[in-house]
């Protein structure tokens, strides 16, 4: 019952018999995902798996060796981060990368950049358009620093923020460039125990605020059996399992990779 | 609040136009001499290649060491251009003749700065240093081994005299004219997209910034005003030199850019005319042997700088005794008198 429901949604991303390779070694290996609209995905498994490798193929920043992936039947094979971007995919870092050195208001402004036109002569010249472009950055990026509870850090170098706060800002960050697709590597790495409950809620919250179709990377087991729909567990490249969350957490190969024998 | 706002956006217009008005009474009165009149004209000059530089250093975050070679290109097409052009439209002070040569070294040096962009984008660091390095001393030899014919060769190119007493205006309405444009970029989204590459290259990537876009432009605008700078430096000169554009020349431009705080276009600007200023001084004072005690100076003023801005043992004082917490200091002991006497 449940499963042809899910058939009946969109498809947001499918992926291909998705394989890389650098030299001899296989980092991911026929990797088949359907993310369907709406959704919250994970993507788990032991260190060194290939799963922020399975992000960087899905962000273009390697080029998949073989295989072939699609945004809503859209195929972004072999686009570059700019494009694949433009077209809907957004990411965040398992180590943070923000804009240290902009406020954060100006992080999530640079987010939005694609999103209101205005091009270099305008701006240079001060043309009406310019004037009218800063000040729609200004109300959309505060609108998501709200949302994010960061309005009241808007002025702060994006260095200044605690921890907690800059895993949020890169999240509020990666929303701001208007994607189909969202990318999470691992959000909940280095946080303790309320803020990864913090970030769960929030989580939960923006996936229901703006529609978005989610897909994560976490090492956190109670926050991925607490919102992941469905999982595909990565163990040396290949897809060991994937199905609903309970299912694939108990079945005894995720077991052994995580445990051994 | 308007009005701090107005003073926040707009006080380095303020001040260099403050500065242009007093300089050209000083002119037309005749307390200002030829010399003081060519200090003008070497201020704005400076001002301009590091504001320029500034952009590529300071905010884009990319070490180019070949800022003289873009000047050098401005300087020689633009001299030469002048040198041409001047018999024919109005003799050696004519007006649309420096303005042509000004726009047409500027869009020469320009192109060669998108050229030299292009590396820019697969390299990093000190990679990009040593090409942009290579590039200003390619430069200079080539226009040096020309035949004598074309750009005087080893002797040197002999540029128009332009009126002394208006040329120094002309170089500050370039530098009103750059300082414009740098900071109109900088504070709008496209600044953000270049200091977004500056502060982390893969996050910009991956939030759709157009690095090759904004590279390539930020090399060209600043290049363009170097160019600029090179063609009012030959009008500065009776005749340019080539070996006057050698590496060192950028590293002094460089010692501007970073005496002003990196990012920072205000900074950039007071240092450019701070450093000038010294080095009038000391080439007025240090004669002869004396002389090479100049140089010794500007590494000297480099190493402080560095020191100072980074060494963690002078963090206190660094909070302590700068501008803004003096300020605030003075403020808060004037309200407490105040109190008191209330």
């Amino acid at each position: 019952m449940e499963a042809s429901n899910q058939s009946a949604r969109p498809v947001v991303l499918r992926t291909e018999h998705l394989c890389i390779q650098f030299g001899g070694l296989r980092a991911v290996d026929d990797v088949n995902l359907e993310i369907y609209e709406g959704e919250l995905y994970g993507l788990i498994g032991p260190n060194g798996a290939g799963k922020t490798t399975v992000f960087n193929l899905l962000t273009g920043v390697y080029k998949p060796t073989s295989g072939r992936f699609f945004l809503c039947d859209k195929n972004l094979t072999g686009k570059s981060p700019i494009e694949v971007n433009r077209a809907g995919i957004a990411r965040t870092f398992q180590n943070i990368r923000l804009f240290n050195n902009l406020t954060v208001l100006e992080n999530v402004m640079v987010g939005l950049s694609n999103q209101i036109p205005c091009n270099v002569v305008e701006s240079v010249l001060r043309l009406p358009r310019h004037k009218k472009s800063e000040a729609e950055y200004q109300k959309r990026a505060m609108e998501l620093l709200e949302i994010f509870n960061l309005a009241e850090y808007k002025d702060y170098l994006a260095a200044n923020l605690p921890y907690g706060k800059q895993r949020k800002l890169e999240i509020a960050r990666a929303m701001a460039t208007g994607p189909k697709l969202l990318l999470l590597d691992e959000p909940a790495a280095g946080m303790n125990p309320n803020e990864t409950q913090e970030l769960m809620d929030d989580i939960t919250f923006i996936r229901k605020q703006f529609g978005i179709t989610i897909l994560l990377i976490e090492h956190d087991m109670r926050l991925v059996s607490g919102i992941c729909e469905r999982v595909t567990v990565l163990n040396f490249g290949t897809a060991l399992a994937s199905g609903k969350t309970s299912d694939v957490l108990n079945h005894p190969e995720v077991v052994k990779a995580y445990l051994g024998e | 609040m308007r009005t701090k706002n107005f003073l926040k956006n707009y006080a380095n217009y303020v001040a260099v136009a403050l500065f242009l008005i007093i300089a050209v009474v000083m002119s037309l009165t005749g307390m200002a001499k030829m010399n003081d009149l060519l200090l003008f004209e070497k201020i704005a000059i400076a001002a301009v290649l590091a504001v320029s530089l500034s952009m590529v250093v300071g905010f884009l975050g990319e070490l180019s060491l070949g800022h003289a070679g873009f000047m050098c290109v401005g300087a020689f097409l633009g001299g030469k251009l002048a040198s041409l052009l001047a018999p024919k439209l109005g003799g050696e002070s004519s007006i649309p003749v420096l303005v042509i040569s000004l726009l047409v070294g500027g869009l020469v040096a320009a192109l060669f700065g998108f050229i030299i962009g292009l590396p820019a984008l697969r390299l990093r660091g000190d990679y990009l240093a040593i090409v942009t390095l290579a590039f200003g001393e390619i430069v200079r030899a080539v226009i040096m081994n020309l035949p004598s014919g074309l750009f005087g060769g080893t002797l040197g190119l002999k540029t128009p005299r332009f009126d002394k007493k208006t040329l120094f205006i002309f170089a500050f309405l370039v530098l009103l004219a750059c300082l414009a444009v740098t900071q109109n970029l900088i504070k709008s989204k496209h600044g953000r997209a270049i200091t977004s590459i500056r502060d982390n290259e893969i996050a910009a990537r991956a939030m759709g910034i157009d690095i090759t876009k904004y590279k390539l432009l930020v090399f060209t605008i600043s290049s363009f005003f170097a160019g600029m700078a090179g063609v009012l430096y030959s009008y500065t000169m009776s005749s340019v030199n080539s070996a006057n554009f050698d590496y060192n020349y950028s590293i002094e431009i460089l010692v501007m850019v970073v005496l002003g705080g990196m990012g920072s276009i205000n900074g950039s600007l007071i240092a450019a005319a701070l450093i000038t200023f010294i080095r009038n001084i000391l080439q007025l004072k240090l004669e002869g042997d004396l002389a090479v005690l100049q140089d010794l100076l500007f590494a000297v003023i480099l190493i402080v700088v560095v020191i100072y801005r980074n060494a963690p043992s002078l963090k206190n004082f660094r909070e302590k005794y700068n501008i803004k917490a003096l300020w605030a200091a003075s403020k808060k002991k004037k309200a407490d008198k105040g109190k008191k006497e209330a």
